[in-house]
């Protein structure tokens, strides 16, 4: 543990924008536990007196057409958008890894039925097959949540599935069966534990493509309803500001929501670099 | 004297390509191995020997039933263990007296355990111990394998090859085996390890009462540490014997041309034909002909037409070959 | 005999984030034409490095600290290697189906070599390609020409190597543990090829290998490698009847033999120093050595009587 704990200090030292991207992390961290706590002004309240003010020192992005602080909606969308994105991850990453750990581990008629559905969910463009998803199952945050979850599917099931049957003919699969281990607990005790690293690699870079994911939808309409403050609504919301001047309505929330898929593309790659061993001497 | 193990015409088929609906034909099968018979007495170190791809990476995942036979039979301790599927093979008494020490120890320990918990596996799993029980006996594993007890709570990659090996000795020989089958124990270390580990084993096997399966492609140590040899070629046993007889003096051309191929520090026999060639397919082999046939350096027209069968040449020598003589 | 290689004073370091490895320390030897020098030495001894030290294959993380590397009069440490190796100087590797380009078909791969180091033209390089391959013994070469790597055995790989390695016929092959991983019977008719290329063209070879056994059947010459050091060099039969090194000696006492019994094998006790930093003992094997005597802590001398060289204050024969 202290080895890895070493590792990832030298992987930081290394490697300054992996430091960055965790920097970044904590900050977004910071904004979606503490959201409101932190925010100058409540974000739902409107002002129409302060109605489309450019950013001033009171209000550093500015606020919209409804005289809401956008600083303070784009702190407290933090958790939101985060929220659904963090729970549609773990959500695909129990169901689409559990399923390409049995499919790579035993192969035959369970690889196949877990390769046909992720075929069929790659059949679709993505957004659209969310988007589908959504409008069939109701506008719900829960919804949001499975269908981001049900496009990345396919990518968390092929990343197991590929990384266990490298592992299924190791020789300490083998050991574990002559040390008295069935199949079904060979899988979770023994490789499980392998593929996680890698997985935890997926997750982060999955987590940016998530957010973008309920931004997107939020911002057709599908997502998170108004006056809920959420990324994806204020851009939507300033987006029609934009060929008047008002370009804070929809740059700062678009900023942000920007900088945090940044942030966690890039902090998967540093991860990346953690879990390898190959890094390790 | 009764034997510990015993193999009789034991075959292993994979079949290979997909099944067709409707297909008139079987699909096509690699004879992995073909018609085995042997047994492991008491005590015994039986070598078995060939070339890769001859069988006995397969057989040895039979014996220590990782894998189900298509046919024939293996007993252990005189009750029969092939007709418990592999699948449950796990529950099965016998499991904690068959166990196995693999090629790359490295390899064969689970990188997220630590030695002492890959020791540790399979007494939790096979013998239910718990506790200081199970503490006690890991480090008595430990100690008899001569691995220092400072190195147990170490992962594999902080281990030295020849501790590796010594902690994949001791997690086979913790729930007190009766037969252990060695896999080329000695295949990835260095050659002054290697005499450490081939001694090692040799102590544990007269301390413990094992019999030991060994196998390795290294004929020098093959020599040095077993009592019979089996050869294997393609699926098949073509000889077998006491050790020192079949190296002093092999009856099977293969063998011979196996023997001779090995380097020696007194340098090269000069008199011995190169085997050329490859071994043939497995798949689907012509069951009327020798299966060293057109590789061998002194074949007749009658090895291409008939399969010869393992022939008794007496104290204890078998070969399979037509032109195997007397004496 | 003249020397086709003379390597002087060869030092390599690594550095690492544990700091700087001095993985090689003047090593030194030479190998005269139609030669088979042998490098013998147990992982971690350096042997590898100083192949890819000569070829300038070392990783980004390597760097030669001193000596030369004569091949002819070209100093191989000195020059930029892109224009020598493969024409002058020639590698196969451990693991030829690895070195071989997967996606590309055997004979092509050969054929390229040959319009690039052996003169051959568009019109004939298939001809010589399949030629080439009839020369390492690989049968029915027309249609082996079309095979890709994945469809041939590794000793058939190997072949090929080979044949890519000698095309441009070399002045020195460095076959690096070429057999490793070969059945011994694979392993017989690789290296005989080895032999016959060598005899056929004169080039000179340097076998890279761990096992003292293969290098006593097919070197003229051994040069026994410790921990980055030569500590002995001479002809084989010299070495293996009269070793002066200690550590040589209890390398041939562990290589299993025809005749012994595994009681008669000795192990070497020990492990090897760790190279890092600046508090390397100057003979790195004294900490593993039972003849160490108080000079062993004062600078290695390497010494030869003839070509018999030792690196050793305490040799088990007084040297001349």
């Amino acid at each position: 543990m202290s080895n890895t704990l070493a590792h990832a200090r030298y992987v930081l030292a290394e490697n300054p924008v992996t430091l960055l991207a965790a920097l970044l992390f904590a900050a977004f961290a910071a904004m979606a536990i503490l959201g409101p706590a932190i925010a100058p002004f409540d974000p739902l309240a409107s002002d129409t007196m302060r109605a489309l003010q450019a950013p001033t020192w009171r209000h550093l992005f500015g606020t919209d057409q409804l005289g809401r602080d956008i600083l303070s909606r784009v702190i407290v969308a933090a958790r939101i958008d985060l929220g659904i994105a963090l729970a549609s991850v773990a959500l695909v990453f129990a169901a689409g890894g559990l399923a390409g750990l049995a499919a790579g581990f035993f192969g035959g008629w369970v690889d196949a039925v877990v390769g046909r559905v992720a075929d069929t969910i790659m059949a679709f463009p993505l957004f659209v097959l969310a988007m589908g998803i959504v409008a069939a199952l109701g506008n719900t945050i829960p919804n949001i949540v499975l269908a981001t979850a049900i496009i990345n599917f396919p990518l968390y099931a092929r990343v197991a599935r590929a990384e266990t049957m490298t592992r299924r003919e190791a020789g300490f699969v083998d050991a574990a069966r002559l040390s008295g281990h069935r199949d079904g607990a060979l899988v979770l005790l023994q490789v499980l534990p392998n593929i996680m690293p890698i997985m935890v690699v997926q997750m982060s870079l999955t987590m940016g493509y998530a957010i973008l994911n309920a931004a997107g939808l939020s911002f057709i309409g599908l997502g998170v309803r108004p006056p809920m403050a959420e990324w994806g609504i204020m851009v939507a919301e300033g987006a029609g500001f934009i060929v008047s001047g008002e370009w804070w309505i929809a740059l700062f929330p678009g900023a942000t929501l920007m900088l945090a898929v940044f942030c966690f593309n890039l902090l998967g790659d540093g991860l990346r670099d953690i879990a390898d061993p190959r890094r390790r001497t | 004297m009764t034997a510990l193990l015993e193999l009789d015409g034991v075959s292993k088929r994979f079949p290979i390509g997909r099944r067709r609906l409707f297909a008139s034909a079987p699909p096509p099968q690699v004879h992995a191995v073909d018609d085995v018979s042997l047994t492991v007495a008491p005590g015994e170190t039986l070598g078995l020997v060939g070339e890769s791809g001859c069988g006995k990476s397969t057989l040895v995942r039979l014996i220590t039933r990782l894998l189900d036979v298509t046919r024939g039979t293996i007993s252990f301790d005189r009750r029969e263990i092939s007709d418990v599927p592999a699948r449950l093979f796990a529950r099965d008494a016998a499991r904690v007296h068959i166990q196995m020490v693999f090629q790359d120890a490295g390899e064969s320990i689970n990188p997220r355990f630590t030695a002492a918990d890959a020791i540790a596996d399979p007494l939790r799993r096979l013998l239910g111990l718990r506790g200081a029980a199970l503490r006690a006996r890991v480090e008595e594993a430990a100690e008899q394998c001569g691995l220092p007890r400072e190195l147990l709570g170490r992962f594999p990659h902080q281990l030295s090859g020849g501790q590796r090996a010594r902690v994949g000795i001791a997690r086979a020989i913790g729930t007190r085996p009766r037969l252990l089958v060695l896999d080329e124990p000695t295949a990835a270390l260095d050659v002054s390890v290697q005499v450490t580990v081939l001694k090692l084993l040799q102590r544990l096997k007269a301390e413990l009462g094992l019999s030991y399966i060994f196998v390795s492609h290294d004929l020098n140590v093959v020599r040095l540490l077993c009592d019979r040899v089996v050869v294997m070629y393609l699926g098949r046993i073509v000889e077998q014997g006491p050790a020192q007889a079949v190296f002093d003096a092999p009856k099977h051309p293969y063998t011979r041309s196996l023997i001779a191929a090995v380097p020696r520090l007194d340098g090269m026999r000069p008199d011995v034909p190169r085997l050329a060639g490859e071994p043939r397919s497995p798949v689907d082999p012509d069951p009327n002909a020798c299966r060293f046939h057109g590789r061998c350096p002194v074949g007749e027209a009658r090895c291409g037409a008939a399969m010869p069968a393992l022939r008794d040449f007496g104290q204890g020598r078998f070969a399979a070959c037509h032109l195997a003589g007397e004496g | 005999m003249s020397a086709v290689l003379r390597v002087e004073d060869l030092s390599v370091a690594f550095h690492t984030r544990g700091g700087t490895v001095h993985a090689l320390d003047r090593v030194g030897f030479t190998v005269g034409a139609g030669e088979t020098m042998a490098l013998v030495g147990e992982s971690g001894s350096g042997k590898s490095v100083t192949a890819y030290a000569i070829m300038g294959l070392l990783e980004a993380a390597g760097r030669i600290t001193g000596g030369r590397a004569l091949l002819g009069e070209t100093d191989l440490l000195a020059t930029d290697l892109s224009r020598i190796r493969g024409r002058r100087v020639a590698m196969i590797f451990q693991n030829p189906r690895a070195a071989l380009n997967p996606i590309r078909a055997v004979g092509r791969q050969i054929a390229d070599v040959l319009l690039r180091h052996g003169g051959a033209t568009s019109g004939n390089a298939r001809a010589r390609a399949i030629e080439a391959l009839r020369a390492v013994g690989i049968p029915d070469p027309a249609r082996r020409a079309n095979a890709y790597p994945f469809e041939l055995s590794g000793g058939m790989c190997q072949r090929v190597m080979i044949a890519i390695a000698v095309a441009a016929r070399p002045e020195l092959l460095i076959a690096d543990e070429p057999t490793t991983g070969l059945d011994v019977t694979t392993q017989a008719v690789v290296m005989d090829l080895i032999q016959a290329m060598a005899v056929q063209t004169g080039m000179a070879t340097i076998l890279i290998t761990h096992d003292l056994a293969l290098a006593a059947e097919r070197a003229q010459r051994i040069a026994v490698m410790h921990a980055g050091h030569v500590v002995e060099a001479a002809d084989t039969a010299t070495l293996l009847t009269r070793p002066l090194h200690p550590y040589t000696a209890r390398l041939i006492a562990a290589t299993p033999t025809a005749a012994g019994s595994l009681d008669a094998l000795q192990s070497v006790p020990g492990g090897l120093p760790d190279l890092r930093g600046s508090t390397i003992p100057p003979c790195r094997y004294a900490a593993r050595c039972e003849r160490r005597l108080p000079a062993c802590d004062g600078p290695l001398v390497t010494r030869s009587a003839g070509d018999h060289a030792v690196a050793c204050a305490n040799p088990l024969e007084a040297v001349a």
